[in-house]
């Protein structure tokens, strides 16, 4: 294949990756949209493969065939609760790969240019280095953190941001080292060195980012490995790598935005990692008593209602309460009651994470609501049911200014007539609560695991 | 624990406080339940259906008081006609009992049994919270009640409820007036509605407009600017120039409708004279009142107690005890309440009650807790309808303290502009032109997908992502050219990229189908 065919076939790849991404602004057209992706992918892998650079087919072949039979295995394993856990490990394998290209692209002798453009190449491989070395660290640590087999809790090192400037300034350093050094064909060492740091500095900054802030995370590594695609593609002078990396990268960075926007939060002050440091004064102790009720009282509730809210948090998908709250919905829908779904941008592990669990347990998409779309409409709620979520119901988001969350938009249930929270336990009675929605008059709390209490209140809706 | 159930000695009372059915069910919570003979007569219980159920039938009133732990009744506690003695003297040395109690009116009553030591709970002081609703028996009492006042009205009643045109002529529908839409009224309500009748209801309390619309009743709108909402959930007195707007209203409905239903009260005092003499008399003859007031006074000012009679050509029904004109109905809705409450009380259903006064709804019903009179408990603190909402007042403070910061806006907003355009100008001075090519389709890649991305709708973000994170395995592409170099070290990292970049290819692209296949409408 003439190397003019090959970039032909890059357009095609590229426009089919654009409509790919188009194709996701709404349901109907989404199923088209991947379609299309994957037919981009096979144009622009048929087409390099069959290109002049290409011939060595047998390690080719056998490494696409593995790697993709771990895909297809993994694709049909996972459950729809691991989702951020599985895009979190692959978007270290793009940074993983992205390393290794750099490297092999920096030991390959038969590029034979000079002066500024090899300049510019061994920055190029440098950064492509040090972007897909923080990429594998981070989603590494992410995985880790999102699967519990590392603690969600932020890891605050003492003079944790001159750590991570030191580290910058190393990089740096070690970058002009590079430079100086591969002039004369050498320069291993200091790439090795600098990987090594950029390992550290993505360790280092997912470590340091709460649980509740993972949708941030999760969507900055997805940025991540975009960006790390993109700087492969300027390495190798490669425009299909650079345009779909771009793509890639921005689509991280704009969901990064929104989460933090639906945070009201800094995407610095994210990154920098630790909730609610540098806030001024205490935040309010909340006092009062809850109102405790059983799953018959829920039930009855729900009887009684004719316009009901459900509200999902991660609890949902901790207690794998989502076909049980679909059942439940379906119930109250066969009995004519309007039943919706409020949720917020940040609820769950990663962006849009109740939307997929809930299409999992069929709920249907056209009653599931963002925020904004139901959030004027709380005053004519009957009954909200709040499932496994806290801080994005929380009322001193919006009137205490001291609270670590002033100002983050939150969904307004406690402006409907009755909000029944799903909660594991409260210690007492009264309790030093950060949450004053559970002790609202208006407010009845079910304990006990999610699951169960939807599955009482389900048993108490048929009987 | 051994609980006791003796036969009503009210005169007329045909209820009995438990069935088989809830008797079943409190054996079930660990208790034993005896029963005197022929204590669920009236209500058509025979002893024989207490018996099937493993309840143990006590042939003497006194043996049944005597072993029992906790007596549960009807009626307040009363002289006995027959052995001339007091129940409360029948009842145990700090022994439980659990009825109607009434404590306002029967102070005497506390006193004697407070004097026994006894733990009393009053079924007529359960708080009136939604948690409570179950064992509220006033509440269950009063929908009986309603119902009844319909039939009695109809059986007086000359005429059907319903309209009909035929054959012999046309009749026109019956117009039914129920004052006061409690419990009561609103189930009169319902069964004149469900006979046919048009039924027009009134309440000083306008959060109940809802209720009686959703009966599909008409509400009597007064106009005139007042609350009638007290605490708990009842009606308070209201003021003189309301009183006379309301009765003007009255005296103009007595002209039209043909029957009447009284039940407004006051808690704790006698009830209002809604309906006048002169009321009575503009009635049309043949018209029927009933007033579920009787016992405290009446509504209408001909009422006489217990007693049906007819003045002015107006049939005027007195009944006090309309439930138990429904034995067997109330008697289930009235152990099935009691079963609830020990239900409460025997939260290890060990068949052991524990009167736990920090529990707001037992704490409300206890009336006498051993010998001490803990009546009247603290205000409840929740009524059936919400309290009025108060505004969030700080919301301004939070953004001001946003706005506060240390550069112009101005100047934050050009500051990355500047810096960009420096990063450009840099970059465009010192790069060759081969780098500038590449670099023009990575701005132009930059701001397509901007354009993109912010289309798609926030349900679909995690598909996105997984998309993205499919094609971000483009990087293949980058592994692929470098797979055939003749160094063998290059070919090995780049055989493995390969590899991995093929699982994120696969794995992205079939895990978005597997999610995408979920959203249906």
């Amino acid at each position: 294949m003439s190397q003019s065919l090959v970039t032909m076939s890059y357009i095609v790849a590229t426009i089919l990756f654009i409509l790919s991404l188009s194709g996701l602004s709404n349901q109907e057209t989404s199923r088209r949209g991947n379609y299309y992706g994957m037919l981009g992918m096979a144009i622009a892998i048929v087409a390099t493969t069959l290109s002049d650079s290409v011939n060595s087919y047998i390690i080719l072949i056998m490494a696409l065939l593995i790697g993709g039979a771990i895909g297809v295995k993994a694709a049909f394993k996972v459950e729809m609760t691991q989702m951020p856990e599985l895009v979190a490990i692959m978007h270290s394998l793009v940074g993983m790969a992205a390393v290794l290209v750099g490297y092999a692209n920096f030991m390959d002798s038969s590029i034979t240019i000079s002066g500024v453009e090899k300049t510019i190449h061994e920055v190029e491989i440098y950064i492509g280095v040090l972007i897909g070395a923080v990429t594998f660290s981070g989603s590494v640590i992410a995985f880790g953190k999102l699967s519990e087999r590392i603690s969600g809790k932020p890891l605050l090192l003492p003079g944790r941001h001159w750590l991570n400037l030191g580290l910058l300034i190393a990089a740096i350093g070690l970058g002009q080292l590079f430079l100086q050094q591969s002039e004369t064909g050498g320069g291993v060492l200091p790439l090795l060195l600098m990987t090594l740091i950029a390992l550290a500095f993505g360790v280092h900054m997912v470590m340091a980012i709460g649980g509740a802030d993972m949708p941030v995370v999760v969507s900055m590594l997805n940025s991540y490995s975009g960006w790390a695609a993109a700087a492969t593609g300027f390495m190798l002078s490669n425009d299909l790598l650079i345009v779909t990396g771009a793509l890639v990268g921005s689509s991280g960075a704009i969901l990064s935005y929104i989460m933090c926007r639906a945070m009201n939060r800094h995407f610095l002050s994210v990154i920098a990692g630790g909730f609610g440091t540098g806030s001024g004064g205490e935040s309010a102790i909340v006092e009062g008593e809850v109102h405790p009720i059983d799953a018959e009282e829920a039930a009855q509730l729900l009887q009684a209602a004719k316009n009901i809210m459900i509200i999902p948090g991660y609890g949902m998908a901790v207690a794998q309460a989502q076909h049980t709250v679909n059942e439940i919905t379906k119930l109250l829908r066969d009995k004519g009651k309007k039943v919706r779904f409020g949720i917020h941008p940040v609820a769950g592990r990663m962006p849009g994470h109740m939307n997929v669990l809930l299409a999992e347990a069929k709920v249907p998409y056209d009653i599931v609501f963002e925020m904004d779309e139901v959030n004027e409409d709380f005053t004519n709620v009957d009954v909200s049911i709040v499932i496994g979520a806290n801080d994005i119901v929380n009322p001193s988001a919006l009137n205490d200014p001291n609270s670590p969350i002033a100002g983050m938009p939150v969904l307004e249930c406690w402006k409907g007539e009755t909000t029944i929270v799903l909660k594991r336990s409260m210690a007492s009675g009264y309790a030093g609560v950060g949450n004053p929605l559970f002790v609202l008059e208006n407010t009845r709390m079910l304990f006990g695991d999610a699951n169960a209490s939807m599955q009482a209140v389900l048993k108490a809706l048929k009987g | 624990m051994k609980i006791g159930i003796p036969k009503e000695i009210h005169q007329g009372e045909k209820r009995v406080a438990t069935t088989p059915e809830a008797a079943e069910q409190l054996i079930k919570l660990g208790f034993s339940v005896c029963i005197e003979s022929g204590a669920g007569l009236n209500a058509d219980i025979s002893d024989e259906a207490y018996k099937n159920v493993g309840v143990e039938i006590v042939k003497n009133v006194k043996t049944l008081w005597k072993k029992s732990d906790i007596v549960m009744k009807v009626r307040a506690p009363e002289q006995h006609p027959e052995l001339a003695i007091d129940e409360v003297e029948m009842l145990s040395k700090g022994g439980h009992l659990i009825s109607f109690i009434w404590p306002a009116q029967n102070e005497q009553l506390m006193q004697k049994l407070a004097a026994k030591e006894a733990t009393v709970l009053a079924m007529d002081c359960v708080p009136r919270i939604s948690r409570a609703q179950k064992l509220d028996a006033l509440s269950s009492m009063a929908n009986i009640a309603g119902y009844r006042a319909i039939v009695e009205a109809a059986q007086h009643f000359g005429r059907f409820f319903t309209g009909q045109i035929t054959a012999a002529g046309k009749i026109p529908p019956a117009k039914v007036l129920v004052i006061g839409a409690g419990v009561a009224g609103l189930a009169a309500i319902g069964a004149a509605k469900g006979m046919g009748a048009i039924v027009r209801a009134f309440d000083t309390r306008p959060e109940v407009k809802e209720q009686i619309e959703s009966m599909d009743a008409e509400f009597l709108m007064l106009d005139f600017k007042e609350e009638g909402s007290g605490v708990g959930g009842y009606a308070k007195t209201m003021s003189k120039e309301f009183i006379e707007a309301e009765m003007a209203l009255f005296a103009q409905q007595a002209k039209e409708v043909d029957i009447i239903v009284t039940t407004a009260l006051i808690p704790g005092k006698p009830a209002p004279k809604l309906i006048t003499k002169a009321m009575v008399e503009s009635m049309k003859s043949g018209s029927v009142i009933v007033d579920l007031a009787a016992e405290q006074g009446g509504n209408c000012e001909l009422t006489e107690k217990d007693q049906v009679v007819v003045k002015h050509d107006v049939t005027i029904i007195g009944y006090t005890n309309l439930p138990s004109r429904l034995a067997n109905q109330s008697s289930q809705l009235y152990a099935t309440n009691l079963r609830h409450l020990l239900t409460e009380l025997c939260p290890g259903k060990n068949g052991v009650i524990n009167v736990n006064m920090d529990d707001e709804v037992i704490r409300g019903t206890t009336v006498i807790k051993e010998g001490n009179i803990t009546w009247p408990p603290p205000a409840p603190k929740l009524t059936a309808s919400p309290a009025p909402q108060t505004e969030a007042p700080a919301y301004p403070a939070v953004l001001e303290q946003q706005r506060k910061s240390y550069m112009p806006p101005v100047v934050k907003q050009l500051i990355p502009i500047i810096i960009g355009g420096l990063a450009l100008f840099g970059i465009g001075a010192v790069a060759p032109a081969s780098f500038m090519s590449h670099f023009t389709v990575f701005v132009l890649a930059c701001f397509i997908g901007y354009q993109v991305i912010w289309n798609v709708t926030p349900s679909l973000h995690t598909p996105l992502m997984s998309v993205t994170n499919a094609i971000s395995g483009i990087i293949v592409i980058g592994a692929l050219v470098q797979i055939s170099k003749p160094d063998i070290t290059v070919s090995i990292l780049a055989g493995f990229s390969v590899l991995i970049a093929s699982i994120n290819i696969a794995g992205g692209f079939l895990v978005t189908r597997r999610m995408l296949e979920m959203f249906r409408k």
